[in-house]
């Protein structure tokens, strides 16, 4: 093993950790406040079919196809090249990103529709016997409890898109993994680079799982043997 | 038969003494594997059928006629193929490789058969045109080529320029027009280079002008080839078939093969009769 080429590696591929963290956050934000909109569209029958189909195809359907689809895909359609969704379109960014999005806010809007069903009836009936209105409950009673809920799975998810970002690297974004794809074919050592490049998802991956244990933690202290501060 | 001990044993023994005695065997007669990409025209390409034919497999054909050896062609993705090479999953790559110093300190190379020479593509309706078209820069010349890169990049200068990962023009992209400003983006594949510039992700894109004339025979009403070629430097010292370092006596072999059809003008031939033009060099 070569230490000099391994530290040198390490320190290439961090310069695209920016990128990794900001693909990753944001498409997690975005995901959520869609998981969110989808889970309120399921109070009728027809919003409940459209987010029931939008999480079958998003679901059911391979990440790395919607980045092709979405950035090769529309690209081909001329009127999509002259409409005014072209600036962002044209950008490898933006549909990366949009991509990481729509596929998160499938996986999350099922996490939190059973987060969702696991609030218990009569915690929202207090709230409604106290006066709240349903904006109320659902800010006070059902989203907090909701969330606790479904912690554990999320932070499967989190971890999940943190490792789907390395797949934007096939549209030429340079994230870790474009950074160290470029690296292999330009020095030829796949064995070294990788292993550089999975050191660091392992690392942040493992700040996710000490973050959501501590959080789980908080939420519901009296579960592991403690009362509430 | 009643199935001991022993007979486990012997049957492994009969394994590994038939495997002992095979190896040296198997090494005489054993068919050369080739390593190629059938996806950079007109060096190879891929039939529908998955046929691999272009220059480069002509090429072969006579050198393995002339050195004496048979061989068999597989198709493999450029990211990777010369990882697969150093570990031994095939003997030689033929796959339009330059001859650089980087490559020089893991893999060797036979003598080259192609001088390289590397331009620019854009469409016609971006309306870009590079100065210097027609002319060749030898990158050598620092003169002429700090000129030719100032006109270049005055023309490019907030543009994006879209190149095959990991290739010499790559190198050269990096080295001279994006300390200038210019958006270098990079492609695992080369063809999604040409589908980037033509839906007008790019605003132009950079191969070898083998590669781009190839482009253009099935896109000359859209696209253009414009700008100096460009050779020497970063760019190499044209293409040749790479072998794994220390198989020395494969290069040779190959190389005999090369000059002799270089002298007697074969080479050339081949080369009229692919590219329209003599891109081979004087062995």
């Amino acid at each position: 093993m070569d230490l000099t080429f391994i530290s040198g590696m390490f320190q290439k591929i961090l310069t695209g950790l920016p990128l990794t963290l900001n693909l990753w956050l944001l498409s997690l934000a975005g995901g959520a406040c869609l998981a969110l909109t989808l889970n309120l569209m399921r109070q009728n029958r027809i919003g409940n079919a459209i987010a029931a189909t939008y999480v079958f195809v998003f679901r059911g359907t391979p990440l790395l196809i919607q980045i092709f689809m979405i950035y090769y895909g529309l690209a081909g359609f001329g009127f999509i090249r002259q409409s005014f969704l072209w600036p962002f379109l044209r950008d490898p960014y933006w549909c990366g990103l949009l991509a990481l999005i729509l596929n998160d806010a499938a996986y999350s809007s099922e996490i939190l529709r059973g987060g969702l069903r696991a609030v218990p009836k009569g915690a929202v009936e207090a709230g409604r016997v106290s006066g709240m209105g349903r904006a109320t409950i659902l800010r006070r009673i059902t989203l907090p409890i909701a969330t606790r809920q479904a912690l554990p799975a999320y932070s499967n998810e989190v971890i999940s898109m943190l490792k789907a970002t390395a797949l934007v690297s096939t549209i030429t974004l340079m994230d870790m993994t474009g950074i160290a794809r470029a690296a292999i074919s330009e020095t030829w050592r796949a064995v070294e680079i990788l292993l550089c490049a999975a050191v660091i998802y392992l690392v942040i991956s493992m700040l996710v799982t000490r973050a959501s244990a501590w959080l789980e933690q908080r939420l519901s202290p009296w579960q592991f043997g403690r009362t509430t501060p | 038969m009643n199935i001991t001990r022993s007979t486990f044993l012997r049957a492994g023994l009969a394994a590994a003494a038939t495997l002992a005695t095979g190896a040296p065997l198997l090494a005489q007669g054993k068919k050369l594997v080739f390593a190629t990409e059938g996806a950079f025209p007109p060096f190879n390409m891929t039939k529908p059928d998955g046929t691999l034919y272009g220059f480069e497999m002509d090429m072969l054909a006579e050198i393995a006629k002339r050195a004496g050896f048979e061989y068999e062609l597989i198709a493999q993705a450029w990211d990777g193929m010369i990882q697969g090479l150093i570990d031994g999953k095939y003997d030689a790559v033929i796959d339009s490789v330059t001859i650089t110093a980087k490559r020089l300190e893991v893999v060797d190379f036979s003598l080259p058969y192609t001088t390289g020479g590397s331009t620019f593509a854009v469409m016609k309706e971006s309306g870009i045109a590079l100065p210097g078209t027609g002319t060749s820069i030898n990158l050598d010349d620092a003169a002429a080529t700090d000129a030719a890169i100032a006109q270049i990049a005055a023309v490019l200068e907030g543009k994006t320029v879209g190149v095959h990962v990991s290739t010499i023009q790559a190198d050269f992209l990096d080295k001279y027009l994006a300390p200038r400003g210019i958006t270098i983006r990079t492609y695992p594949n080369g063809p999604d280079v040409y589908q980037d510039l033509s839906n007008g992700r790019l605003d132009a894109a950079m191969a070898s002008a083998t590669n781009i004339a190839a482009f253009l025979e099935k896109n000359a009403e859209t696209a253009t080839a414009t700008g100096p070629a460009f050779s020497g430097g970063v760019m190499g010292k044209g293409a040749a078939i790479v072998v794994q370092k220390g198989k020395g006596e494969l290069a040779d072999k190959l190389s005999a093969a090369l000059q002799s059809m270089s002298d007697d003008g074969t080479l050339a031939a081949l080369s009229n009769q692919w590219f329209g033009i003599n891109v081979t060099p004087k062995l």
